[in-house]
């Protein structure tokens, strides 16, 4: 009996601090590296600017959640943000469409090389960063608000009677409930409206695509679309799990660039699966292992040191091991992705 | 050569350098030779980095998002070749950290060994994990133990393991050396397949470099900086004291101290000392710069007009074309992209002897990445003159581009009440205007101007 509460107590205090973390954070990246792989699949380049399109489509929604909490609006108790969310796409996808027409258009007509695109998209990320922090500033934002946790520490200890708690803020429990409706609108959306089936051509063989009439210009505008719409979600989720802050989007494309990469690139399926390969990775690598050992191990015992892999300083050093490792191991990644140009 | 037989580009180059020379000039009658040189200075480390990217870029069209990375890695090896050894840090963890290294070694010799005895298949890839795994704890083992007692030495003043307690100029060469060591593996991995998988796994090694160097207190002491590096100069101070300097500034003043004398002569005179003394410090390093600028720029030069550089815009221009005639271009980009980052790395190393002190929190991706590579695409890609025009006034312009913003915004608000949030917010704001300025130009020179200032010169059939 006391066993079985120990092995218990080391499941919950891994659910806590692992699983839920982890399912959530990975949500997160997999609506943001869906969003690069598909702007890669159609496009054929890697989009840095990426991260900071979330970053400026999240601002928006922070800005319209503190007027509409100003205003006494809420949905309590929902965060407000969601509430805001709808303005934040609408002004993403805007301002996608906007760069697209100014700056990617031109190399796009010029059938310039994949790599004029990517030093383009460099630029276009420090001009939106510029504009997020010039706008909002460089400083954290918390905008989340309405009811905090689904399930408190304190609930479960007395519904379970274990010394360990599991809390599930209600910003998890929203993630994982939106990730899942939006993922599948996406694939509905991808494999069976008439858009979405030239979105999948057009990516598989542009030339055959065009010749049996597909519109270009259209598929390339409903890409911008959807990989704003993903973004806003994506920094909008992130942003309430955690916090709010320009430059903590700028380096969260490194991890959707590992999870679209590790899933096979221009692969939606992919990014999803890469996302929570990464998000897993990172939380199980930088987790101190400790008390779990200690309540796995005899009564009494604790391992010496915080048995944690990597201090959590390190933690995109586990994206960029993800990355390294699948670009020598199988650089197609899981869903044999594009690799050759 | 007479101006006469200067091409027109020849002629274009020729009045870049002169418009810029004369730029500069302007700022030391208007502000102060002390800022024109201060400004000198960062324009020849600059143009030394421009270089480097060029080299990636204009001759090869590797696209590296890391250069933070590789100009970090230059500035610890002022630190690592500079600074005396700490005795007591090393008899503290010494033997720790050098077993953990030798563990590390034996690591990665066994894991060549595995790849060399056993076939491919299943078993040598559980073997494989499971020795990287042990090998791993082993190496922690060691390496945390070595590396808490050496911070724990007299942590406030040192807590490091110090350095080779050379002249600081060795780590010039030690730098790039580093630079292109990292260059290397990253260019193993990540050369050969798509272009854009370069640019990210350099964004990758950038940061890691960067966390690395911040984190790691027993490398170079991490975010509490190493200050008061060694100089490869004389000290301003004892330059004040040496009876030669004083009589050189008698005689360059020797106008200004006519007709003065006793103490009021003796404060003049020491004024001027002080002052000067400043100025010939920094006209010192500026001369050092210029050298390894134009030594690099020759070399660049030289192998750009070469076999190897006509091989190498031929591989740029077409790969395909280039690998069908026997060319192997993976070889000749990782030839390249190594060759660039340690050039990157020199001038880190410089940046840092500059300074005086290695302070990691500065290295940002905006300052050391993308600034570059907005120097070398407006300065001209492929043409290492532009690439050092290019250096030189995009620093000058990222220099001026703060108190600039903050004057229009100051203009444009003027109408605004002193303490009108609006005004308050878009001041506050100004600092944030860099970015969005450096992103702009990016683009505007990209869109409006490809080849930049200086085009590529175009060859014509031999």
């Amino acid at each position: 009996m006391y066993e079985t509460f120990e092995l218990l107590n080391a499941l919950a205090l891994m659910s806590n601090f692992v699983f839920v973390p982890a399912l959530s954070y990975g949500s997160q990246l997999a609506l943001g590296a869906l969003g690069i792989t598909l702007v890669f699949g159609i496009l054929r380049f890697a989009n840095f600017a990426h991260g900071d399109l979330m970053a400026f489509g999240t601002m928006v929604v922070v800005l319209v959640t503190y007027w509409l909490q100003a205003q006494g609006i809420g949905i309590d108790p929902l965060p407000t943000a969601l509430l805001a969310l709808p303005i934040g796409i609408v002004v993403a996808v805007a301002a996608s469409l906007a760069i697209d027409r100014t700056v990617f258009r031109f190399y796009r007509r010029r059938r310039a090389a994949p790599v004029i695109f990517v030093v383009a998209s460099v630029g276009v990320m420090y001009v939106l960063n510029g504009v997020t922090r010039f706008i909002i500033g460089p400083d954290d934002q918390r905008f989340a608000d309405g009811e905090r946790f689904l399930i408190n520490a304190r609930d479960f200890k007395e519904m379970t009677g274990l010394a360990e708690g599991v809390t599930i803020k209600l910003s998890q429990g929203v993630t994982v409930v939106v990730a899942i409706a939006v993922v599948a609108a996406l694939f509905w959306f991808l494999q069976r409206t008439r858009t979405g089936k030239a979105m999948r051509a057009y990516s598989d063989n542009e030339d055959l695509a065009l010749l049996s009439g597909i519109n270009p210009d259209r598929v390339v505008a409903v890409t911008w679309i959807i990989a704003a719409v993903l973004a806003t979600i994506a920094g909008t989720l992130y942003g309430l799990d955690k916090s709010f802050k320009p430059f903590t989007y700028f380096q969260l494309i490194l991890p959707m660039f590992a999870a679209a990469i590790v899933g096979g690139i221009g692969q939606p399926v992919g990014a999803i699966v890469g996302g929570y390969i990464v998000a897993f990775s990172e939380v199980m690598v930088t987790y101190a292992y400790k008390k779990a050992l200690a309540y796995l191990g005899p009564g009494g015992w604790e391992p010496e040191g915080l048995m944690q892999i990597l201090s959590t300083e390190y933690k995109f050093a586990v994206s960029f091991i993800i990355l390294v490792i699948v670009l020598l191991v199988r650089p197609t990644g899981i869903f044999r992705g594009k690799v050759i140009t | 050569m007479s101006i006469g037989n200067l091409s027109p580009l020849g002629m274009r180059t020729l009045g870049a350098y002169i418009g810029m020379a004369l730029l500069l000039i302007l700022i030391g009658f208007l502000q102060s030779w002390s800022v024109a040189l201060v400004l000198v200075n960062l324009c020849l480390i600059s143009a030394i980095m421009a270089l480097g990217v060029n080299i990636q870029w204009g001759y090869a069209g590797l696209f590296s998002a890391g250069t933070v990375g590789f100009a970090a890695l230059g500035g610890l090896a002022g630190v690592l070749i500079s600074e005396a050894p700490i005795p007591e840090a090393w008899s503290a963890g010494g033997f720790n950290v050098l077993m953990s290294a030798a563990v590390l070694a034996v690591l990665i010799a066994a894991i060549f060994v595995i790849f060399a005895v056993m076939a491919p298949g299943r078993a040598r890839k559980i073997v494989l994990t499971l020795t990287v795994l042990v090998g791993y704890f082993v190496v922690r083992q060691f390496f945390d133990a070595g590396t808490d007692a050496i911070e724990a030495v007299d942590p406030a003043l040192t807590g490091f393991l110090g350095g080779l307690n050379l002249p600081i100029i060795l780590s010039w060469p030690v730098g790039g050396l580093l630079a292109a060591l990292v260059a290397w593996g990253i260019g193993k991995i990540a050369l050969g397949l798509r272009a854009d998988y370069l640019a990210i796994a350099t964004l990758g090694i950038g940061e890691i470099v960067i966390a690395v160097i911040k984190n790691e207190e027993w490398l170079a002491r991490g975010v509490k900086n190493v200050s008061g590096l060694d100089r490869p100069v004389p000290k301003e101070i004892a330059l004040q004291e040496a009876d030669w300097f004083l009589g050189w500034v008698e005689w360059i003043h020797s106008s200004a101290l006519q007709g003065v004398s006793g103490d009021a002569r003796l404060d003049m005179l020491r004024g001027f000392a002080q002052y000067d003394a400043g100025i010939a410090v920094k006209l010192c390093y500026a001369v050092l710069f210029t050298a390894v600028l134009v030594c690099l720029f020759v070399l660049a030069q030289k192998a750009l007009n070469s076999p190897w550089g006509r091989m190498m815009r031929a591989i740029r221009d077409n790969e395909v074309a280039a690998e069908a005639m026997g060319k192997d271009v993976t070889k000749r980009h990782l030839q390249t992209f190594i060759l660039g980052s340690a050039v990157i790395g020199i001038a880190g190393a410089m940046l840092t002897t500059l300074d005086g002190q290695f302070t990691p929190g500065t290295y940002n991706p905006l300052r050391y990445t993308f600034l570059i590579w907005v120097m070398v695409i407006v300065g001209g890609s492929g043409n290492n003159h532009g690439s050092v025009i290019g250096g030189f006034l995009i620093w000058f312009a990222w220099v001026q581009a703060e108190p600039a913003g903050a004057f229009v915004l100051d203009l444009l608000t003027a109408g605004l009440a002193e303490d009108n949030p609006v005004r308050e917010h878009l001041l506050d704001a100004a600092a944030h205007m860099r970015p969005l300025l450096m992103g702009l130009v990016l683009l505007l020179a990209m869109r409006f101007s490809p080849k930049g200032i200086l085009p590529e010169p175009v060859r014509a059939d031999r």
